[in-house]
């Protein structure tokens, strides 16, 4: 009694969804509070046994559910008490509520396959079939589909539309989860092609569609079918379907392709729908590119898109224009014009496209003049679009080694202009290619260091934090190439320079290294210069000495050079003009570049350099800006800051004092601070290549050294030691830098760094024990005690390669304008990252497969099962051929042709043959002889393989077959449509 | 195939989400969110298409459509066609004006199960089924007479006995 009170209590004053939602928008108490209120009271209402009662509960959780997203698990059994009542509108809130909120993992699922039986053969409600139908779509599992199989089958062929065109749809589910139902349905399925309504037609195409995206092949014997509908059929939905199956279709069998050309072009033609139209266009240009009319009347309507004043034509004009474009430039350049405009749209979308476009455009011979305007539009677009413009700048300038890029100059000031761009966020690239060229390219080196001095000296940049990777090349070209540097004191202020504080640590070390390379090529070329003020004319020989330490190929140039500005100086007779020449060469080592640029400003720069009040200030200079950060925190920059300071107190003494007493005492003061400085300095102007992944292979095993044994205990070390040391330059520097730090010790004062030499002695330490996986170090304590840099040797090897290379890469550059990359094996000498990946990066085609593949595997593993599962099937299969045959029996199919021209393409081709192989096997062991509906042509010629190829027998993955087995079967496919 | 329709309002709240795939209510919320962090920012009267690979996984595209006050969004992949998409929010849209009389986004708000009906009747498990705003109408308003119709007899009978047992 009192339960049928409040049963009735809560019918009457049950709140419906209804008051539900009004409560929801007039609540006070606030969102969550009322809710989890009208929680309580659902979980409370769900339980009464007035069925009415429970469903409206049931439909408030529903919708607290879908739009609020709370959990409704736990309702899931009266969920299917719900479905069971027996009045349609509780039916249908129980069904609504089981879509919703069922997944495979929902215990209660077992319960409910009879009352889903029961509703799909309602005989008098088509709306509950309906119903279930529609739930079976979201939720139906593997069980649910077999045991429902024979149900859905009948309503396949059932007389109300209503009902029949979910069926169908149903089946793709079914096909998915339970793939034995195909040998029950696929055959109805196939036959509903042939009807007359279109809801039904529409159903079935829609099918065929996503199974042939999963699994082309397979439904290549349905050609004839889909060429049918494709030419008779008036319904744009279903038409574009065809388009979208032939589309997969076309791609396996390249004579299907002669056969819809034709009608995709009338459609193309006639048709008024635009989303009918672009269909065409993209089957065209994706699939029948081959075709040139055919591609040339999509261009033409491509070109309508383009100029369509809707964006959304527009975009998918461009869209279809970037399909096409690898295969037909052409059709690109021709809406040149068009796709420069767009550039500049306010949508996102056609901006972006446009830009992919104009990146396709990209050649040697355009590539100045595009990133010109690129690089304007990209001063003038929001912060996202003109990363993306300078992104694809990068990415296209540096594709294939810089293989458009045939102005290395030019590239270079391009780079530092896109850095001085406001938006740039593209430090690391930009980072990476400033020291990327600068190693493979010789001849840009005098630019890249002008462009870097222009980076360094302007305080403003240092202030934005997305530049810092490209001041820290910009520093460390500065710091290596210095002797291409117009003005090397004004580097030194430029690295030392107050803002500077503003970088992370990491850089700032970059920037102390490099200043410490600056100074000592400033205090070299001090010494040089006095030496032969001394001496009143140029002292040939250290002329040479510095024109010889790099190994130029354009040694001979620098000679040249030298005559003409002897003899140009000589005329004038100047009491300083031995100086100046010389100062000249001195700077323009090698660089003559340098100097052809500004041979005017030069000599007035040079004049003010290598004085004695110059190089005492800068000294001073160095000691008060490094002063506070002997205190730093930082590793790096405490160690180098120390090399630095000590360094400069090494010298100082002697420096000043030889100046003092000036030329009397000459002699005297050639002695150790300048010994040490010539040192320092040969070992700076030592040049850095880079490293060779295989660089360790080339050096010669010393003798008596047994590599094999000892490195399967010590690879770990070893790889930590390779590693970092040929990955990144600053690594490399770093290696440079400590063991120059090594040397100062070696040399004298001890005491004096033994901070810094902490870190130093510490790597002696390791190499002395772990001293075979050194490279050089024996080499190198015989020949250079005082500068054993770890990889030198490796280097210096494949320096060699490399400048072989450059000059390789610069004599094209220069003399033929050709492709730069033709003769160079450059993968060995410098290891790009970017060089590995795009290999790789063609893998993930296995892993999509495995994903997207499922109905391929459906369609395959069907028969897996179908074999084990049924001991006898020829009962059942024969009548079932027999329906096939029907199919089969179609006009134009010829099955013999087919089979000769199989076997002719399998002896042909050694390769499609050893896949052909592992086919049979794999399919000898799914299936019984002619069940399978689209294997039935194949049939007799596999029975007669069988014999010959037991041993062919490879289990091997089905999904990793697929594609192997799509090559070689294609040809087996029936003629029919030829 | 069409993985997910959505309407929400230029607030962000969402009127309709219906997920072809299951997806956790978590990551329904998560969804629509993120839909909706696109969604606003784009400016009125650019192109309809969104790249929804980052939303919703490889192979997949966004299209939507604004309405008064209401997003209407479809997720789908490459086996459909864009065009079609924006026809088919179009013969949503018009289904529901033809089924409210001016529909307007309050209708939406408090006919769910309604808008539930229309859309199932339209899309089926992923699928387009019918594109005909007038057939939908028939099939619709056929299953709520239906509905109404056990509703009320439902009710008599129950509350009769109800009050026969006391």
């Amino acid at each position: 009694m009192a339960s049928t009170t409040s049963s009735i209590m809560d019918t009457l004053f049950q709140r419906t969804l209804e008051d539900l939602i009004k409560g929801l928008r007039l609540q006070i108490i606030g969102e969550s509070a009322f809710i989890s209120k009208a929680l309580d009271e659902i979980r409370r209402e769900i339980k009464s046994t007035d069925s009415h009662t429970k469903s409206n509960a049931l439909q408030k959780l529903s919708y607290l559910s879908s739009l609020h997203h709370f959990d409704m698990s736990w309702a899931a059994f009266h969920v299917v008490e719900v479905m069971s009542s027996s009045r349609f509108s509780h039916k249908k809130i129980g069904y609504h509520a089981a879509s919703l909120s069922f997944s495979d993992s929902t215990p209660v699922l077992l319960l409910i396959t009879n009352q889903l039986r029961k509703d799909l053969t309602n005989p008098n409600n088509e709306f509950e079939v309906s119903l279930a139908l529609e739930c079976l779509s979201r939720i139906a599992t593997t069980d649910l589909c077999r045991d429902l199989t024979p149900e859905i089958f009948t309503l396949l062929s059932s007389t109300k539309i209503f009902v029949r065109k979910k069926a169908i749809a149903l089946v793709l589910r079914v096909f998915e989860k339970y793939p034995d139902a195909v040998k029950v349905c696929f055959k109805r399925l196939v036959e509903n092609l042939d009807s007359t309504d279109p809801h039904i037609v529409s159903a079935v195409v829609g099918v065929f569609c996503e199974l042939t995206s999963n699994d082309p092949k397979s439904y290549l014997p349905l050609a004839p079918e889909f060429y049918r509908i494709l030419v008779d059929s008036k319904n744009n939905w279903v038409l574009i379907k065809m388009l979208k199956i032939f589309a997969k279709l076309v791609l396996l069998e390249p004579r299907l392709a002669k056969r819809i050309v034709e009608p995709v072009c009338e459609h193309m033609r006639r048709t008024g729908a635009k989303s009918l139209m672009f269909e065409c266009v993209r089957t065209v240009v994706s699939s029948l590119s081959d075709y040139e009319e055919a591609v040339k009347l999509a261009v033409v309507k491509i070109r309508e898109l383009l100029l369509d004043d809707d964006p959304n034509l527009k975009y998918l004009g461009l869209n279809a224009l970037s399909i096409v474009a690898p295969k037909h430039l052409w059709a690109v350049l021709e809406n040149k014009e068009v796709v420069i405009k767009w550039l500049s749209d306010e949508d996102p979308n056609i901006k972006r496209e446009s830009l992919r476009l104009v990146m396709a455009m990209v050649s040697e011979n355009n590539v100045v003049e595009i990133c010109r305007v690129l690089v304007n539009y990209a001063l003038k677009s929001d912060p996202e679009f003109c990363n993306e413009i300078l992104g694809s700048i990068l990415s296209t300038c540096s594709r294939n080694l810089y293989e458009i890029v045939n102005d290395f100059d030019w590239y270079v000031s391009l780079l530092g202009e896109m850095s001085r761009i406001l938006h740039c966020q593209q430090g690391d690239e930009i980072e990476n290619q400033l020291i990327d060229i600068c190693m493979r390219v010789r001849d840009v080196r005098p630019e890249l260091v002008r462009v870097g001095r222009d980076l360094l000296i302007d305080p403003a940049l240092l202030s934005n934090h997305f530049l810092y990777r490209i001041l820290s090349a910009a520093a460390w070209v500065s710091g290596e190439y210095v002797e291409f540097s117009r003005n090397p004191f004004e580097l030194i202020e430029a690295l030392l320079q107050p803002r500077t504080n503003l970088l992370p640590p990491s850089i700032r070390a970059i920037y102390i290294q490099s200043a410490f390379k600056v100074l000592i090529f400033c205090l070299h070329s001090y010494l040089l210069q006095r030496e032969s003020t001394a001496s009143s004319y140029p002292d040939t020989s250290a002329l040479s000495e510095l024109a010889s330490k790099r190994e130029m190929p354009e040694g001979s140039d620098s000679a040249t050079f030298k005559a003409p500005s002897h003899s140009e100086q000589d005329e004038v007779f100047n009491p300083r003009v031995s100086n100046q020449s010389f100062e000249e060469l001195s700077v323009g080592n090698g660089g003559d570049r340098t100097i052809s640029h500004g041979q005017t400003s030069t000599p007035v720069t040079s004049e003010n350099s290598f004085t004695y009040e110059a190089v005492v200030n800068h000294l001073n200079l160095i000691e008060l800006a490094l002063g506070p950060l002997t205190g730093s925190h930082d590793v790096e920059i405490l160690e180098r800051v120390r090399n630095l300071l000590c360094f400069i107190e090494l010298i100082k003494g002697e420096v000043l004092e030889s100046l003092v007493q000036k030329e009397e005492n000459l002699n005297s003061a050639e002695m150790k601070s300048s010994k040490i400085i010539k040192l320092m300095s040969d070992a700076f102007s030592e040049e850095l290549g880079p490293v060779s992944v295989s660089a360790q292979e080339r050096v010669p095993i010393p003798e008596g050294l047994v590599l094999k044994e000892n490195l399967n205990d010590l690879e770990m070390i070893c790889g930590d030691i390779q590693l970092p040391s040929s990955i990144s330059f600053s690594l490399v520097s770093n290696h440079y830098e400590e063991g120059v730090g090594a040397s100062l010790p070696d040399l004298q004062s001890k005491e004096e760094l033994e901070p810094p030499s902490e870190a130093t002695s510490l790597l002696a330490e390791h190499r002395k024990r772990h001293g075979l996986y050194y490279l050089s170090s024996e080499k190198n304590d015989i020949v250079a005690n005082d500068y054993p840099p770890a990889n030198d040797p490796k280097l210096r090897d494949n320096q060699n390669n490399d400048t072989e290379d450059l000059v390789k890469l610069t004599e094209q550059l220069l003399v033929s304008k050709k492709r730069p990359n033709q003769a160079k094996p450059r993968p060995v000498v410098v290891k790009l990252d970017g060089d590995v990946v795009p290999v790789s990066a063609k893998r993930p085609g296995p892993k999509d497969d495995s994903l997207s593949g499922a109905v391929q595997e459906v369609l395959l593993g069907s028969d897996t099962r179908t074999s084990t599962s049924r001991s006898n099937p020829s009962d059942k299969s024969s009548s079932k051929r027999k329906g096939k045959e029907k199919l089969i029996t179609d006009p134009s199919f010829e099955l013999n042709d087919n089979l000769g021209d199989a076997e002719k393409l399998d002896h042909e081709n050694p390769s499609s043959r050893r896949s052909k192989h592992r086919t049979h096997g794999k399919e000898r062991r799914h299936k019984s002889p002619g069940k399978i509906r689209e294997e039935r042509e194949e049939n007799g010629q596999k029975e007669k393989k069988k014999s010959s190829h037991r041993h062919a027998r490879h289990k091997t993955r089905q999904r990793a077959d697929v594609p192997l087995n799509v090559v070689s079967e294609t040809p087996v496919i029936p003629d029919f449509l030829l | 195939m069409i993985r997910s329709v959505m309407v929400m309002n230029t607030q962000g709240k969402p009127r309709l989400a219906k997920f072809y795939d299951f997806q956790t209510v978590e990551k329904q919320q998560e969804l629509i969110r993120s839909v909706f962090g696109v969604l606003c920012s784009r400016a009125e009267n650019v192109s309809n298409f969104l790249d929804a690979a980052s939303i919703f996984g490889p192979d997949s595209s966004l299209v939507y459509k604004h309405y008064a006050t209401l997003y209407f969004v479809l997720v789908f992949d490459s086996s459909e066609n864009e065009l079609a998409m924006l026809d088919l929010i179009q013969v949503f849209v018009e289904t529901l004006d033809k089924c409210f009389k001016n529909v307007c986004e309050l209708d939406i708000v408090f006919n769910y199960s309604k808008i539930h009906t229309i859309l199932d009747e339209m899309i089926f498990g992923g699928q387009v089924l019918e594109t005909s705003s007038t057939e939908l109408v028939k099939a619709v308003e056929e299953i709520s007479r239906l509905e109404s119709a056990s509703n009320s007899i439902t009710l008599v009978p129950k509350s009769v006995s109800g009050w026969r047992n006391r």
